[in-house]
Parts: structure tokens; C-alpha cells; sequence
């Protein structure tokens, strides 16, 4: 079994599917840096990630697939599901070696399956331009946490930009350690790696703004007077609304 | 930059009471989806629209919560007999002032708590007095506070063709609701209310959408007018309509340009004690959900309302789906040759939706379509077996086994599934296959 190991990253991936056609040889595993190799493996071929060959991949791809395509393929990239960058790999291969068309094929398994992950993720961005509830700190910053099931904070920061572009925010991923925030002007990435100062799921009463209570308790006030009594159907609040996001929703505490 | 932000001078005490009221008084009015508008935000302000709208939460009955739906007042002088707020019902009443409403939005939208606002009214006064205070609330989000976010203003019954086109150049959508489908019957429950103090407002609003649309050709930055375009409600079992009397109303509204959704509201028995008011026990959910799929038919399947319903069967059929009980009238049309049909028919077939009826076609241009692969895209095959060939299936047709035989398979019922719960699972959201 050959196997590639690669540093993880986008860049990495399309290195290694330039080397593919150089080496003339496809893998059946990819893995990363420092992780075990598979116990079947014949060869194991290290890809040195290079981000002019990665260009020279996806401009090549920019030719031949759809704008839709390539942003589907950036989605699957971000769902973090166990063999999704090799199903990339694949997916590439096919798009270089075949003719037009084939990405619209859904009788092929790999383009069936890379469009069901995009539509997960798709799911999750979603969710997060749902349920990203911001609090208001004391310096008028507002902030949100988050715990998204795959990585899909990156997909969804354009949304909230466009959205409160009149007011500072904060939104942080506590699973990945990274979050976004924009300053009136500009998004940066920001990575606290200072445990201490990281504000929790809520923010403590000293940091909080005046009137912010005030307003979470309006919230919640309005969120229980909606409900219809005759109609109550916890399964389907449920399912429409996952649990895990309850924690972070100011209606539910 | 802050002291932008709170530029409101505080909310008093009393509000939190005051919302509570309005909010249980504006509940039952389901037309809450904040679709139809894609608007960019301005560079530095607040608030856009997302275009297909976005759920922000799920009450405990599993409804969306979307936008602020809210009431100015819950006073009224009306006397409608389905109305909690009819001016008879001795219920806790009370009106926001315009300010108090404008902070609530703003400060709410800020939180990501909100697409934006859903404000309708009991009538105070006389309809235009109530209506400008609802354009006042609108005016200042806009044209003080730059909001960007998403208006919704539910127009008063009998109100003037010049604070609807005011109306109009704030809001994103404008609603007049039907509510009772008939006349006859509006005037039973409603002596105040005629069909006329509906159709003209929906009439005014269609001119001010068309007459925008034509000043948009000419000039790009002419004023939009309620670029969402109109909705309506209509309420289900508290008259005895027919679902053809209902559904053929919808498909007239339909027709007019800028009419995008109309909505069923099951009955709920809020008045009991009102004797021109049928006694349910039950609000019928079934027959609501029935509802949207026919309209979800015709919006988006192509069928005319004369094939859902017609003078033999003026009913929906409650047990099965309005596209199955189609299928069923109809088995000479099958079965359908998902490898050769046409989309339309293949749209057609029950157990395919529109997502798996658009894989279907784009990918037998590469290779046939197999049984296999048309269940990974989605088809109920439990359905949709009676019904198609794709050349290897060994199930009997629907013309073989009889409509009867069909029907029965697909009814009969698996003891641990709960069926009142399956049919309020897709209440809210009625894509069908
Ligand atoms: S006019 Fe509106 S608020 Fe007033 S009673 Fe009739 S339905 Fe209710």
C-alpha cells in the first residue's frame, strides 16, 4: 500500500496531487506529519508542501470545473471528516484525467459523496449564522463563542462582516482555539493563546455591558412567549435546533 | 464609536411586561419567514438581508422564531371572532411607544438574535392612524438608524393607498391577510371586515411593486418597493370552507405578480365561548400540512390546482400526500422511465423531490441512471418503486398491483411511529418528495 504524508494543509493536498503526476502513482492513505504509519504500507512518499505548485493545481482546476465546484471543494476540505482529503484527492483526479462534465455525475460514488460532505458542512455554516449569539462587553466589543462540529467558522465569517459592519465583535471557536475579530475596519484571525484572558461561554458580570442583562432578558422573556401551548413538540424543536448548541443560546439558560 | 452604539437613552421599566403581552398576542400569525430579499449591507452600518432568511431559533412547539414578531397594540375596537385580541376578550392589553419598538429591534438584531422585524397591529382609533405609526416605527430604522436588516409590515385592513406606498418604500415585505376565504363568511366572523378592505391594499401594494420594478429599468438606483414582494394568511377550519374553496383562492393570488406566499393557519380555538366558532377539540394540524404541500405543489411542481382537487374530491385527502393521492388517480401515467422523461414528469413522481429530480437528469447524460444510485440521491424508493422503471427493478407497477394495493402498503401503519408527530415534523418546513 503506498502511502503520502503531508503537513495537513490545502496547500499540502494539492502539492500532493502535483506529485501524483510526477511520481505517476495515486495513494490509498494519506497521513500526516508525525502520525503512525499504517501497518500495510509498501512505500511511504513525503510530500514537501510548495505553493507554487499548489497554485499551479487549482488554477488549473479554476479552468476546468464551475466557481460553485471549487467552493464545494473548500467546504469538503473544511468538514474535518476522516478520509474527506483523500476522497479531495480522488475527486481532482478524476476532474484532470476525464472529460468535461464529470463533476455533474452523480452515479459516480466520489462526486455523490463530496457533495453530501459539502452539504453537511454547508449545514453547519448555517447553523452557526443561526445560533452565534453575541453578548456585550463593557468596551462595546461584542462577543460570541462557538463550537461549530466541523471547522466552519472561516465559511461564515464573510456573513457576520458584511452584517454588523457597525460594531466590533469577537467570535471565537473554544474547540479550535481560533476565533475572528473585526474592528471596524478589518477581520484578523486571533488565536488567544493566553488561556487565562478567554472569556468562557458567558461573559462575567464585571466585563459585561450595562445594559446587556437587561437585553438577555428581554430575549428570553419574548422566546417563551412565543410558544403555541397547544402545540408543544419538544422532538421537533429538538431536531430543527440540536441540542448541543443549546448552551450557548441566551433563550436557554 | 460606542457612544453610537448606545445612543438609546434605556429602556424604562414596564417594557419587559409590555413585550411579554404584545408577543403572545402577535404569536398566532404565522407568516414569519424572512425570505425574498438579498441586500448587501451599506459599508459601516447595521444589518442586510440573507435572502432565503435565517431561523434564529426553534420555540418549544418547533416553530421558527426568524424575526421580532410583535404587536404596536393589542388594543383594537374590531370584534373578530378568531382574534384573541377582539375588543370584547377581557385580556391584559398594551402599545409600544415608537422608540421603545425601534431600540428593541436594533438592539436585539445586534445580538444575532433577529432578522429583523415583524410588526402587525389591532386598530386604534381608525385604520390610517394605526397605520402611521407603523410607518413611523419603519421610517426611523431605516432613515435614523440605517438599519439594513429585514422589515416586514402587516398592513391594516382599509388603510390608504398613501401610507401603503409609504408603507412600501420601508418595508421589505407588506402583508394583508385573507383570513377567512369566503366573504359570507369573513362577514359572519368579522362584521367589520369585507373582502374589499383586503383586495384593495394587496392591489395597491402589486401597483407600487410593478410600478418600482418599471422605474428600476430606467433608473438602476430608483427606490425599491417592497422588494420582498406580499404574503397573505388564511385560517383553516374555523369556517367551512372546502380545500378546493382554499386552494383555488391561492392559486388566483398566485397569479398576481407580486404575491409570493400564502400561508394556512390551523384554527386554534382561542374564543371558545363564540358560538359562530366551530367547536374543535383539535387544531387540525393534518389538514394545514396537506395545505402547504398543495401549494408547495403548484408553486414548484407544476401541478394546476384543478389536479389536486376538482369537484369529485374537494377535500385533500388527510392520509396520504396530495402528490401520492395525484399518482393514485392517475396510474395510466405510469410508470415513468427515469433514464428518458421528462423533468417535469419525472417532478412528478411520488418519493422524488426536486434536489433528487435535478441529480436524476444531470447525471443520466454520463451513464444510466441504476436503482442503486437513485437511492443515494435521496428517492423514497419505498414510494417511488410503484412508479418508475429505471430497467431492473422487479417490483410490480402501479398499474399491475392496483392504486388500491398502493395505497394501503404506504398507509399502513409501523406501531412504534407516532404519525400526529411525523406530520408536525415537516409542518414548518413542507418540501416534499
Ligand atoms: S382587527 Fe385584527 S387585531 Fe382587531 S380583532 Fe380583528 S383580527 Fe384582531
Amino acid at each position: 500500500m503506498k502511502v503520502f504524508r503531508y503537513d495537513r494543509s490545502f496547500e499540502g493536498l494539492l502539492t500532493a496531487l502535483f506529485d501524483v503526476y510526477v511520481r505517476r502513482t495515486f495513494p490509498e492513505a494519506l497521513i500526516g506529519e508525525g502520525e503512525p504509519v499504517p501497518m500495510f504500507a509498501t512505500e511511504v512518499f513525503e510530500v514537501y508542501t510548495d505553493s507554487g505548485k499548489a497554485a499551479r493545481v487549482w488554477t488549473g482546476l479554476q479552468k476546468r470545473v464551475s466557481r460553485e465546484v471549487c467552493n464545494m471543494l473548500m467546504y469538503v476540505w473544511f468538514s474535518e471528516e476522516k478520509g474527506s482529503d483523500l476522497l479531495l484527492m480522488r475527486y481532482l483526479r478524476k476532474v484532470f484525467d476525464s472529460k468535461d462534465g464529470v463533476v455533474s455525475d452523480f452515479t459516480d460514488g466520489d462526486m455523490l459523496q463530496a457533495r453530501q460532505i459539502a452539504r453537511r458542512v454547508a449545514k453547519e455554516r448555517e447553523r452557526l449564522l443561526q445560533f452565534v449569539r453575541f453578548q456585550k462587553a463593557a468596551d462595546g466589543t461584542f462577543y460570541a463563542p462557538v463550537s461549530p462540529a466541523c471547522n466552519a467558522l472561516p465559511l461564515a465569517i464573510g456573513h457576520f462582516r458584511d452584517r454588523f459592519a457597525d460594531q466590533k465583535w469577537l467570535i471565537y471557536d473554544l474547540k479550535r482555539r481560533y476565533g475572528y475579530y473585526y474592528d471596524l475596519e478589518t477581520v484578523t484571525e486571533v488565536s488567544l493563546t493566553d488561556v487565562d484572558t478567554l472569556p468562557g461561554i458567558r461573559l462575567d458580570d464585571r466585563l459585561m455591558a450595562g445594559d446587556e442583562k437587561l437585553f438577555q432578558r428581554l430575549w428570553k422573556g419574548y422566546f417563551d412567549a412565543m410558544t403555541i401551548r397547544e402545540r408543544v413538540n419538544p422532538r421537533l424543536q429538538r431536531q430543527m435546533m440540536p441540542k448541543r448548541y443549546w448552551r450557548f443560546l441566551t433563550e436557554k439558560q | 464609536m460606542s457612544d453610537k452604539i448606545v445612543y438609546f437613552s434605556g429602556m424604562k421599566e414596564g417594557v419587559f411586561e409590555k413585550l411579554k403581552i404584545l408577543a403572545e398576542s402577535a404569536k398566532y400569525d404565522v407568516s414569519c419567514a424572512s425570505s425574498g430579499t438579498t441586500r448587501r449591507n451599506r459599508p459601516g452600518t447595521l444589518g442586510n438581508t440573507a435572502g432565503w432568511g435565517i431561523c434564529h431559533s426553534f420555540t418549544e412547539d418547533g416553530r421558527c422564531v426568524s424575526l421580532l414578531k410583535i404587536m404596536l397594540t393589542n388594543y383594537c375596537i374590531y370584534d373578530c371572532a378568531y382574534c384573541i385580541n377582539r375588543r370584547s376578550n377581557d385580556i391584559r392589553r398594551a402599545t409600544f411607544s415608537v422608540s421603545e419598538l425601534v431600540e428593541l429591534t436594533i438592539e436585539f438584531y445586534r445580538r444575532n438574535y433577529i432578522e429583523g422585524l415583524f410588526l402587525s397591529s389591532g386598530v386604534v382609533r381608525n385604520p390610517d392612524y394605526t397605520m402611521e405609526r407603523m410607518v413611523r416605527v419603519a421610517r426611523d430604522l431605516r432613515t435614523v438608524h440605517r438599519f439594513g436588516g429585514y422589515i416586514h409590515l402587516k398592513s391594516i385592513p382599509g388603510a390608504s393607498r398613501e401610507l401603503v406606498d409609504e408603507a412600501g418604500r420601508y418595508a421589505d415585505r407588506l402583508s394583508v391577510n385573507v383570513e377567512i376565504p369566503t366573504e359570507r363568511n369573513l362577514k359572519l366572523l368579522a362584521p367589520e371586515k369585507d373582502h374589499q378592505s383586503v383586495f384593495r391594499p394587496m392591489l395597491f401594494i402589486q401597483q407600487g411593486v410593478s410600478a418600482s420594478a418599471e422605474e428600476r429599468r430606467k433608473f438602476r438606483h430608483a427606490p425599491r418597493f417592497a422588494p420582498a414582494g406580499q404574503s397573505t394568511q388564511m385560517i383553516v377550519g374555523a369556517t367551512d370552507e372546502t380545500d378546493r374553496q382554499i386552494l383555488t383562492l391561492s392559486s388566483d393570488l398566485y397569479t398576481r405578480p407580486s404575491m409570493k406566499r400564502v400561508y394556512y393557519s390551523g384554527f386554534i380555538p382561542v374564543n371558545s365561548y363564540d358560538s359562530r366558532l366551530p367547536s374543535v377539540g383539535q387544531v387540525p394540524l393534518v389538514r394545514e400540512h396537506r395545505l402547504y404541500q398543495a401549494d408547495w405543489l403548484m408553486r414548484f411542481y407544476g401541478f394546476r390546482v384543478d389536479e389536486i382537487v376538482d369537484d369529485a374530491a374537494p377535500q385533500l385527502d388527510l392520509e396520504i400526500d396530495p402528490k401520492l393521492a395525484w399518482a393514485l388517480r392517475h396510474p395510466e401515467l405510469f410508470p415513468v422511465d427515469v433514464n428518458r422523461a421528462d423533468y417535469g414528469m419525472i417532478l412528478r413522481v411520488p418519493g422524488i423531490g426536486v434536489k433528487s429530480a435535478a441529480l436524476i437528469v444531470s447525471s443520466r447524460r454520463h451513464s444510466r441512471v441504476t436503482a442503486t444510485a437513485l437511492k443515494k440521491m435521496g428517492v423514497v424508493m419505498k414510494k417511488a418503486q410503484y412508479f418508475i422503471t429505471c430497467g431492473e427493478l422487479s417490483v410490480a407497477g402501479v398499474q399491475d398491483v392496483k392504486p388500491e394495493y398502493v395505497r394501503r402498503v404506504l398507509t399502513a401503519r409501523k406501531p412504534e411511529r407516532r404519525l400526529p408527530d411525523e406530520n408536525q415534523l415537516s409542518l414548518l418546513f413542507p418540501e416534499q418528495s
